[in-house]
């Protein structure tokens, strides 16, 4: 198992590799990040502008630059990866990038998470649910709702859930949802229960409309899967020997479908982080998603491209964690 | 895939043919389809969208811009049947050029995402071996970085206004991951079975084979995906312009259109609501459309019953 994760782990840096060589390029290639300020009126004096060159390491080659970005070697001691340093930033000198990521990202994982575990957890029961009823109405039903859910845009259907949340408020009299905020400054200095329900009015609505998207498709999934698995030989001889249906659904059926959807929902993490930026937009927290419009607001090349690898790093831990769980749910695999 | 088709008749997919010797395979994904109610209703709702994006605004009498005589926040009337913005915009003339706008970049996206992802997948599979895994590592890269998050920061990078295309090109070059999958999945099993082996003894070179005897019978498979692609790319577009990073004013679009309502929301909703159906309803076509289709061209993948 130790030896397996390890190899896991490795294996991962040429593609992170990869995707860095990829994510630096691109956005080194597409913008300048001192556009705002070449374009001031009146212009800038010639040596603000080299200063800032210099400052930002544009002076350097592009090979140079991914050189300096990835190991900090040759540096200003502000940058390289290797060294937990992610480069100057245009927003201003002092605006330290790595510090302000990963403060956001506590906020972030908090609703991606969220989102993730209520998403999974009504994806495999309403997959199992239609599987079992297949053709029922409420089959009918839950496959209506995956196909309006998967052909929703994310950041229309957040508008209207913070309508609604406003008008319940209306209705109640009473502020139980929170439609503006990630209430981490509200929850300062409250005890548990004042931290409990603090967060069910700011988390609720966020996590319902960004679990939507990937619970439908995950559903369908997980429909799938298990009307595989019951129409295998190996769950009639679990019948035929007149095991109870309970529990040939729960040890015997579900723990095989359980196997697709681990890899569907770790590949589909990507699409939960996209569906974040949106959300965190609509109801204004404070997260990755508004560290990320910053910096393409600003042309902060350096924190765009600590962003793109922290995310790609997200997604590989994710699928490693999915790979682990194979090893879990599946009898037949080994880790040796 | 039992009996094995030679290629005489290229264009012809893998679908099982039960009992329908008479008729052409076309025909037989053509009745298929038709049978698919969900699929079919789909279709008319969709080309009439499509017709109203693209001749409708030669037929309305405002279009995108403002205009002076266009009063300010009017809620929808006879004389603006879908209100107009508080700048001064009608916002049915907005709706068409945004859906035209939208539906350009989609197509757009589809046909660049089919053509790379499909090449690439086939090529992949074909070779097997290091230049498979070489080839799929690079596909992993793409699956890794959020599509929205990379194309909106690209988009947003390039300073001085972006048109549809520049956002096609751009969405277009990361969206192909999923179709070589796919593409690769099915090359893998195809290039096991007889007609290859032929080809290859008659002496056809790798791209001749990959080209006219691989994708054909892929077909089925890649059309499903390309259209279900479409959906893909009008939602990206849209988030990309909800953000502000997509389709630059004047030129509108509808996820941008959104992005302006969403404090109107409550106060003016006609700004606010129209756009996201229209999205809704065109996603929800080209899904159905794509059901539709794979039950037509592989009966076996079922997702919902016809």
């Amino acid at each position: 198992m130790l030896v397996y994760t390890v190899r896991r782990v490795l294996g991962a840096i040429p593609i992170l590799l990869l995707a860095s060589v990829l994510t630096f390029v691109l956005i080194d290639v597409s913008g300048d990040p001192l556009a705002d300020l070449r374009m001031q009126q009146p212009p800038p004096d010639p040596s603000v502008i080299q200063l800032q060159e210099e400052r930002l390491y544009l002076d350097r080659s592009m090979p140079e630059r991914y050189w300096l970005w990835i190991t900090g070697i040759g540096g200003n001691g502000d940058i390289g990866l290797l060294q937990g340093k992610f480069g100057p930033s245009t927003q201003s000198a002092t605006y330290d990038i790595g510090e302000n990521l990963f403060l956001r990202l506590g906020t972030t994982l908090r609703l991606v998470g969220a989102a993730m575990v209520f998403a999974l957890g009504l994806a495999v029961l309403a997959g199992v649910v239609s599987a079992m009823r297949q053709y029922s109405k409420l089959d009918y039903t839950l496959t209506f709702i995956g196909f309006l859910a998967l052909a929703m845009p994310v950041f229309w259907f957040a508008g209207i859930m913070q309508q609604a949340g406003v008008g319940f408020n209306e209705l109640v009299g009473s502020q139980v949802f929170a439609t503006i905020g990630d209430g981490t400054y509200q929850a300062q200095g409250q005890d548990l229960w004042g931290r409990i329900t603090n967060a069910f009015a700011y988390m609720t609505l966020p996590t319902i409309v960004l679990m939507l998207t990937s619970f439908a498709s995950w559903s369908r999934y997980q429909r799938t899967s298990m009307l595989e698995v019951l129409n295998s030989d190996y769950v009639r001889l679990a019948r035929a020997k007149g095991l109870p249906n309970r529990v040939v659904i729960r040890r015997h059926a579900l723990r095989t479908a359980l196997i697709p959807l681990t890899t569907v929902a770790a590949v589909g993490i990507a699409g939960i982080i996209d569906g974040a930026i949106l959300t965190e937009r609509v109801f204004q927290w404070r997260g990755l998603g508004e560290f990320f419009i910053a910096a393409v607001e600003k042309n902060d090349s350096y924190a765009l491209m600590a962003w793109l690898l922290l995310s790609g790093v997200l997604v590989i831990l994710a699928n490693l964690i999915a790979d682990l769980l194979y090893g879990v749910l599946d009898p037949r695999i080994r880790y040796e | 895939m039992s009996e094995t088709k030679v290629p005489p008749a290229p264009r012809s997919t893998d679908a099982e043919s039960v009992g329908g010797a008479e008729r052409t395979q076309l025909q037989m994904i053509l009745s298929r389809f038709v049978r698919h109610r969900a699929a079919m209703v789909s279709l008319v709702v969709l080309v009439l969208i499509v017709l109203g994006a693209f001749l409708g605004p030669f037929l309305w009498r405002w279009d995108h811009l403002v205009h002076l005589e266009i009063p300010a926040s009017v809620p929808p009337g006879p004389e603006h049947p879908l209100g107009t913005t508080t700048a001064g915009h009608d916002v049915l003339g907005q709706l068409m050029r945004g859906a035209q706008q939208t539906l350009k970049v989609a197509f757009t996206v589809s046909i660049m995402g089919t053509v790379v992802g499909s090449l690439w997948g086939a090529a992949s599979g074909y070779y097997g071996g290091r230049v498979d895994a070489l080839m799929m590592r690079v596909v992993d890269v793409f699956m890794i970085v959020p599509l929205l998050v990379m194309v909106a920061a690209i988009a947003g990078n390039v300073r001085g206004g972006t048109t549809w295309y520049a956002v096609a090109l751009i969405i277009g070059f990361f969206a192909w991951a999923q179709i070589a999958r796919v593409v690769r999945g099915v090359v893998l099993s195809l290039r096991e079975q007889e007609f290859v082996e032929a080809a290859k003894a008659a002496g056809a070179s790798p791209s001749w084979i990959i080209v006219r005897h691989l994708l054909p019978n892929a077909a089925g498979p890649i059309i499903v995906a390309a259209t279900l692609l479409i959906a893909v790319a009008i939602l990206l577009e849209a988030g990309m312009s909800f953000l502000q990073f997509g389709i630059q004013p004047p030129d509108i679009s509808l996820g941008q259109m959104i992005g302006d309502a969403r404090t109107a929301a409550s106060t003016r909703p006609w700004l606010f609501y129209p756009p996201g159906v229209l999205l809704l309803v065109v996603c929800l076509t080209i899904n159905f459309i794509g059901d539709g289709l794979r039950d037509a061209l592989d009966p076996r993948q079922t997702m919902v019953r016809r």
